[in-house]
Parts: C-alpha cells; structure tokens; sequence
C-alpha cells in the first residue's frame, strides 16, 4: 500500500497525523505530508486506511498499484 | 429573545434564535435535510440554511462565489465593512483571498501542532485550579465554573494579555457573539475590545514581548509591516474565535457525559479512546455556525441566491447527516469513520484547531480525574446559548464528594 497527500487539497486539519503518527508529518502552517516514499508498513495500514477515511478534505488518497 | 416570533414554517421562514431551535436544533435539521435541504428565511436579511454535508462543504469551498467578508450570523445593524476602526473585519476569517492568504500564514505557527503542545501544560494545571474549587463541593456549573474559565486564559496567555482581565474578555465576547441581537450590547463589546487592544498595541510598540501580539506588530509582509488596524482585528479574532468556541465545546461535552452514565463510565475506564471521543463529542455538538455572502447571482441547488445574500454554513448540521454518518444522532465515543468538518472545511479550516483540540482533551481528561462520577443537578436548570456559537452557558450538576471514596482515586 502507497499513500500520498494531495498539498493542494489539504488545509490542515491534521487528522491523518492525529491517527498514523510514524507515516504522516505536519509543518508549521499545518500541511500535511507522507514521511518518506509513501509506502505504508503492513502493521500501519489499517490506521492509515483511517486516516484516508476521516480527512475532511478529501486529500490523503492511496495510489494505485 | 424579544425580536424572534414564533416560527411556523422552518423552510421559508426559519430563526436560528429560536428558543427551541437553540435548545434543540437536531430534529429540524432533520426534517430539513429531507424535506427542503437548504431553507430559506428573511428575518435578517435574505439568508439559506443549508443541512446537507455536501452542500455545506461545496460552498465552504467556493469562495469565489461565497466570500467571508461577512462572516457574523446575526448581521451588524451598521454596514462595518466599511468600519474606520476595522476595515478588514477581523482577518483572516473575515476576508477571502488574497488577504485571507497571508493573514492566515502569520497566525498559523502560534497555533501548530507543536506550539500547542508547550500550552498544554499550563492549560492541564489552570484545570486542575479550577477543580480544587469546587472538587469537594459536590456541586457546580460545570459551564461557568470550569468550561468558561479554560480557553480565555490559554488565549490571553498566546497574545500575551493579563488573564487577570479573563472575566472582562469572557464578557466583551459574549456581548459580540452571544447578545449579537442586542445592537448596544454588541456595540458595547466591539468598544470594549477595540479599546483594549489598541492600548495594549501601543504599550508593544515601545517594549515588545515574546507574544503573538507583539509578532504581528513587528512582522514585516513583503518589506513593510502590517497595518494596525489588521493587527487590531486580527488579535481580536484570536481573543473572540478562541474562547467562545471551545469553551462551548467543552460544555456540550460535559454536558453529554452529565446524561450519559454508559458513555461517562466507558471514558473513565477507556482513556485509550479519548482521541476518538474527542473528535466525536465534536462531531455531535459541534458549537460553530459561520456566515458567507453570496458575490453574484447564482442558483445553487436549485435555489435562486441573489448578491448579498447571506449563508450559514451549518457546519453542525453536516455533520448529522445519515448520508455521510452512520446512526448521526448516536454519539459513539470510539467512532473510526468520522470525515467531520466541526471545524469547518476548504481554506478557512478553523486556524485554531490543533488548540481546540488539545483543550477540549486535556478538559475532560482532567474533569473525570478528579470527577468521575456526575449528572445534572435535577434542581438547577440547563440554559443554552445558540446562533453563531451554540454551547451550554449555566450546567450545574452535582457528584459524589472525594471523602465518600476511597482516598487517592481522583487526584
């Protein structure tokens, strides 16, 4: 599993790195990123699977395969 | 209040100070949502009330269309866009881009993930002063002894201002957004703050600090400092964004536990869940309605909006809503799916939520420490305050006094 934040979506809610701490990184005006490649350890896909689920703005987004 | 008249028909006709509608606003979204999603009423000027997710987030997001530039659900008498002493309202909610942009980029640091985390220990030990007030009284107004007194003091520690003076801001707020209706009183907090902050502007000119103030005093935007009067406004946003909100977040939530015995007992035994319970009390009771005026003809969603139509941007109703939310009017304190936007959505996602948040926790983490076991005080009564901020303003309930447990549980 691969992850990505769309920056032009996101406006900082900071929900994602609320929940998967290890794979999302916040900055001083609240934009979210992906720590490293985007790739998601198996034993942190379900909360990132979460993480997916509950930002408001639509802007964390798996990539596909 | 004196102005509202009995409403009869909420789709063509609705007030959001209705005494009922203020007390319980749920059922009529409800009906609203199905049966004529975005009601329209007349009583203070043209304005929609939209109750569907998606119509609420879709304008927050076009603002081209949709400008903040009037954000005050109950609309000032006078015409304060033009207002000599705040020309720009309050920035950055009050403004669209590109104002809103850069306004917004001074303020968003003091209010980061990280910086909201050094204010969490002054806030989690001004809790525990409060308790120790009234933890052996076995009673309180959970609202004006506790929930009040958080927020405004964490504020007037991040702009720097005497937290003595808390009582004071609590009361010029109010007067802005709780008594909006009442020209005078309203007129008489705007003073009230405007005053106030320009005093303090001029004392940091001469010896800054190391406060928020003082750093939109000094900023430099693109080589030249900000103007006073958006310094003004944008220092009395933080004081009047910042208290009003969470304090009725948290009073909502305390409220919510005070009639709820499982959902109470569950979070005492479970801290593990605080973090989803947190977003979900917010989702429930999310306390903030926000305005918008309409920039040109348009319909939207079939209805016919004219320029200089008001929207309320009923955030609180999105987030009850069955399409999105499963079971909405059942608070699940450990809900995983919750897209809410309590907090609003698109690029006026509210600047101080990182603070809300950590508040509103901290809050309730240390009321149940020291209180675990309360309820209403079946003697006393529950008042509410709605419109713009919809929170609990007197909660008396009453607990267990600590001597009747065994020592050591609490604190």
């Amino acid at each position: 599993m691969r992850v990505r934040v769309d920056e032009a979506k996101c406006q900082g809610h900071a929900r994602c790195f609320a929940l998967v701490p290890e794979l999302f990184a916040v900055d001083d005006y609240g934009r979210s990123s992906v720590i490293g490649d985007g790739s998601v350890p198996a034993a942190l896909e379900e909360r990132t699977r979460l993480a997916i689920a509950n930002c408001p703005e639509f802007a964390v987004e798996e990539i596909p395969d | 209040m004196t102005r509202t008249a009995a409403v009869a028909d909420w789709t063509s006709d609705f007030d959001v100070l209705d005494p009922g509608y203020v007390l319980d606003p749920f059922g009529i979204w409800d009906e609203l949502r199905t049966r004529f999603p975005i009601a329209h009423s007349d009583r203070r000027g043209s304005t929609w009330l939209p109750t569907r997710y998606e119509d609420v987030t879709a304008i927050a997001h076009d603002v081209e269309h949709f400008s903040s530039l009037q954000v005050a659900v109950i609309p000032f008498d006078g015409t304060p866009p033009s207002d000599p002493v705040l020309p720009y309202g309050l920035p950055p909610i009050s403004s669209d881009p590109p104002l809103h942009t850069w306004t917004r980029r001074l303020l968003l640091p003091w209010f980061s993930h990280a910086r909201v985390g050094s204010y969490e220990a002054m806030t989690r030990a001004l809790c525990r002063r409060l308790l120790a007030t009234f933890a052996d009284a076995g009673a309180a107004d959970a609202a004006g002894h506790y929930a009040q007194q958080i927020p405004v003091r964490v504020v007037a520690h991040i702009l720097g201002v005497d937290d003595a003076l808390a009582d004071t801001f609590t009361g010029w707020v109010r007067d802005v957004l709780e008594f909006a209706d009442d020209p005078e009183r309203r007129a008489r907090g705007v003073r009230g703050l405007v005053g106030y902050f320009l005093a303090e502007i001029a004392r940091r000119r001469i010896d800054p600090g190391e406060d928020l103030l003082s750093m939109l005093l000094h900023a430099e935007v693109d080589g030249a400092p900000v103007e006073e009067s958006l310094v003004l406004g944008t220092a009395a946003l933080v004081l009047i964004a910042g208290v009003d909100t969470t304090w009725s977040a948290i009073g909502s939530s305390l409220w919510h536990l005070a009639t709820h015995d499982e959902d109470r007992r569950r979070l005492v035994a479970e801290p593990g869940i605080m973090a989803f319970a947190v977003e979900e009390l917010l989702r429930a009771y999310s306390p903030v309605t926000m305005a918008r005026v309409v920039t040109a003809d348009l319909e939207f969603g079939g209805c016919p909006m004219k320029a200089g139509d008001k929207v309320l941007m009923n955030f609180p109703a999105a987030n009850r809503d069955p399409a999105v939310f499963e079971r909405p009017d059942t608070v699940v304190l450990d809900r995983a799916v919750n897209r809410h936007v309590a907090f609003g959505s698109g690029i006026h996602r509210c600047a101080g939520s990182n603070l809300a948040r950590m508040e509103l926790r901290v809050a309730l983490e240390e009321w149940l420490a020291a209180i675990p076991e309360f309820r209403l005080d079946p003697a006393a009564q529950v008042t509410w305050a709605g419109g713009q901020v919809r929170g609990p303003r007197e909660l008396p309930v009453v607990f267990p006094v600590p001597g009747a447990r065994a020592t050591g549980t609490a604190r």
